[in-house]
């Protein structure tokens, strides 16, 4: 989280990211709002009911936060507070077998670019990160590490490097090409803060492996083949249907965010 | 303080020069066609797209020669001719502009003031020139448009292609060899245009008109990689795009925003031209070379307020027909027809090293006004200046300006700030009232 706090930090002050920290607190005050909301209306082990008043837990929420502000443009303030609203909302209203099936922030996109004119992603305006994309790439996976899904960003970059790495060698392109498409911070955010959601992935290492490397194939297939710019996150969404089948052949212990909450 | 009035227009040239038009103007001897910056129109809507392609060629206008990679055949009736003054139009009408707001007399003794245009035209600089180094060919189409003679090609290798090309007049070199493979792969045609000799005698100006090719494709990208190949440095591209509603985004390369709103010190207004050179220079390098530029994005059909300040008259209804945006007029609020459409200028300045790939694009639902504007406030020139209060502090909240106009005029430009200072007391002194 202090990761994609930084990225956000450094995307606003050297790239003059559209984001902004109005963004981030409307969608991170409806995010919250929605959690407490629905952690109250239906009480997991996650969030609790208790003593008279109530605690939620803050992370997913504000983690989801920053991917939306991250990647989601609009002008509309009543838009940002959708996004937080829908990927909270989705946590809880589409749920198999007690877990809940896509990735909140993923969620909140795929609808708003589906469902509305006013919203779109700008795969490109991160530019080609490099260095620093490194650096908080290693950061990122610290903070993953400890929830334990750091192979699925692995799985997920080695898959999409691997296709872009034979998409160019087919072509006879040089080597450039691909390494400057694997140095997009959208690529990036999603690798590291989007597909490796420890909640609604697979709960076993091969199903991850499976899900990581299905999402690569799709999101290539519709990036070069449909021209969809949007294809990581429409890929996630569709892949993400087929977690319940994954967990059903390849059982394994779920993950549990370690109880943190918050006192309200 | 009174803004009196509001002054524009402008016109710069860039800096350096394109050499390849959207990567893709070869010449046909080793004579040298000169070539500023190369202008596309890029027209795209669910799965069609019309681009119009203009250069500003100076040379003899028969050595010249185009190969574009398409990604279809390109029949007869998908290509047109559009008539220079229109793509003109749109450049002028979206260039990056400076405005002008005039301080009042801050001792009112007489009536002063008053409208003023400045128009700047910077003078063209010498342009580089194109030393374009550019069998299974199968000819697909091949007609003629006016002045140009057209084929369309298929290819089953890369260097069946370049020797057909170079025995057919076409100077390609061997190094675009990778480049032309991987758009083979990739199923592209190649669209290769020459001078129509013939027709060029009935046309004694030698002017060539702008070409536009429309076609069906959802790759809504412009090809830029062949023209990288054995370039002696970058080449500058102007990217008209007109969409139905909102701006368009570069995906793969980020997409930056020009300083805007920003004041600079009067006497740029004698230089602007030389003056947004330098900045475009510096943002480029600020960026480290590999993004692209937002110069202006803002609706163009006939909505309320098409321009703000309008360098030139909006684009009418013909002009934007001729180039391929061709939307349904909508009523407006008053129940008369409404065109509508949104136009994006992006300024590119790409080589191989930086711009490895082709230019990605997506339209955006973000239908948000940008124009890059430069704004000089002009002082009360007055003589009489000291002779009342208020003139005296006039002069005292002058002298803060003009300090602030400096520290951003350097660090726009990189220019030394005392260097900055001087040039603001010479124009200070060359116009002040006797």
């Amino acid at each position: 989280m202090a990761a994609l706090g930084g990225l956000l930090a450094v995307g606003i002050t050297q790239f003059g990211l559209e984001a902004s920290v109005a963004q981030l607190c409307v969608t991170g005050a409806a995010a919250l709002a929605t959690q407490a909301f629905a952690t109250k209306a239906f009480p997991t082990k996650a969030g609790a009911w208790r003593r008279g008043g109530w605690a939620i837990d803050w992370r997913s929420p504000v983690i989801s936060s920053l991917s939306l502000t991250l990647l989601l443009r609009t002008h509309d303030p009543l838009i940002w507070a959708g996004s937080g609203a829908l990927a909270i909302g989705s946590k809880f209203a589409i749920r198999v077998r007690g877990k809940h099936l896509f990735n909140p922030a993923c969620c909140a996109i795929v609808t708003l670019l589906l469902g509305t004119h006013a919203v779109w992603v700008s795969p490109g305006q991160w530019g080609a990160l490099a260095w620093d994309a490194a650096a908080l790439g290693l950061a990122a996976m610290l903070v993953l590490s400890r929830a334990g899904r750091v192979d699925m960003a692995g799985f997920f970059l080695l898959a999409w490097g691997g296709l872009l790495a034979a998409r160019c060698v087919w072509l006879g392109d040089p080597w450039a090409i691909p390494l400057h498409q694997m140095q997009s911070g959208a690529l990036l955010v999603f690798a590291f803060f989007m597909i490796t959601d420890p909640r609604s992935t697979p709960d076993s290492r091969a199903g991850r492996l499976v899900f990581a490397v299905a999402v690569a194939v799709l999101a290539h297939m519709l990036q070069f083949g449909w021209q969809i710019r949007q294809g990581l996150y429409f890929a996630l969404m569709t892949v993400a249907f087929f977690t319940p089948l994954l967990d059903a052949v390849l059982p394994a212990r779920r993950f549990i965010w370690a109880p943190r909450l918050l006192e309200v | 303080m009174r803004v009196l009035t509001i002054a524009t227009a402008l016109l710069f040239a860039y800096a350096s020069a394109a050499q390849a038009f959207c990567g893709f103007y070869v010449a046909t001897t080793d004579q040298k066609l000169t070539n500023r910056a190369s202008r596309v129109v890029l027209v795209h809507q669910d799965g069609h797209s019309i681009v119009t392609m203009a250069s500003d060629v100076h040379g003899d206008a028969k050595q010249f020669a185009l190969v574009i990679p398409v990604p279809t055949v390109i029949k007869r009736d998908q290509v047109r001719i559009v008539e220079p003054q229109v793509v003109e139009h749109l450049a002028e009408y979206t260039k990056p502009r400076l405005v002008q707001y005039f301080d009042p007399d801050p001792c009112p003794a007489r009536d002063y003031g008053g409208l003023k245009m400045v128009s700047r035209m910077a003078p063209p600089n010498p342009a580089a020139a194109m030393a374009a180094p550019m069998n299974r060919v199968r000819i697909e189409a091949a007609f003629s448009v006016d002045e140009y003679d057209i084929k369309v090609l298929a290819a089953a290798d890369s260097n069946g292609l370049i020797d057909w090309l170079n025995r057919n007049g076409y100077r390609m070199p061997q190094d675009a060899a990778p480049v032309i493979g991987s758009y083979i792969k990739q199923h592209m045609h190649f669209f290769v245009a020459k001078v129509n000799l013939e027709h060029m005698q009935n046309n004694p100006s030698g002017f060539l008109r702008p070409i536009r090719v429309a076609y069906d494709t959802d790759k809504f990208m412009l090809p830029i990689r062949l023209g990288t190949v054995n370039a002696d440095g970058p080449q500058d591209m102007i990217v008209l795009a007109l969409t139905e509603t909102g701006r368009v985004d570069v995906t793969n390369y980020r997409t930056v925003r020009m300083p805007s709103g920003v004041n600079v010190p009067e006497y740029i207004a004698e230089k602007f031209g030389s003056f947004y050179d330098t900045v475009f220079d510096r943002q480029v390098k600020q960026a480290g070379g590999s993004a692209v530029f937002l110069e202006y994005a803002w609706p163009i059909g006939g909505g309320m307020q098409l321009c703000d300040p309008c360098s030139s008259m909006p684009m009418d209804q013909q002009e934007l027909v001729a180039l391929g945006a061709d939307w349904p007029s909508q009523p407006n609020m008053w129940g008369q027809p409404m065109s509508r459409g949104f136009v994006t200028r992006l300024h590119v300045r790409y080589d191989r090293a930086h711009f490895p790939e082709d230019l990605q694009f997506q339209e955006t639902p973000d239908a948000q006004s940008f124009q890059a504007r430069f704004v000089i406030q002009v002082a009360s020139k007055r003589r009489t200046m000291l002779t009342c209060a208020a003139g005296r502090a006039y002069r005292d909240a002058l002298h803060l300006r003009w300090r602030a106009e400096n520290a951003t005029l350097a660090q726009l430009t990189g220019w030394d700030p005392a260097d900055i200072r001087t040039a603001m007391v010479a124009y200070w002194n060359r116009t002040r009232e006797n």
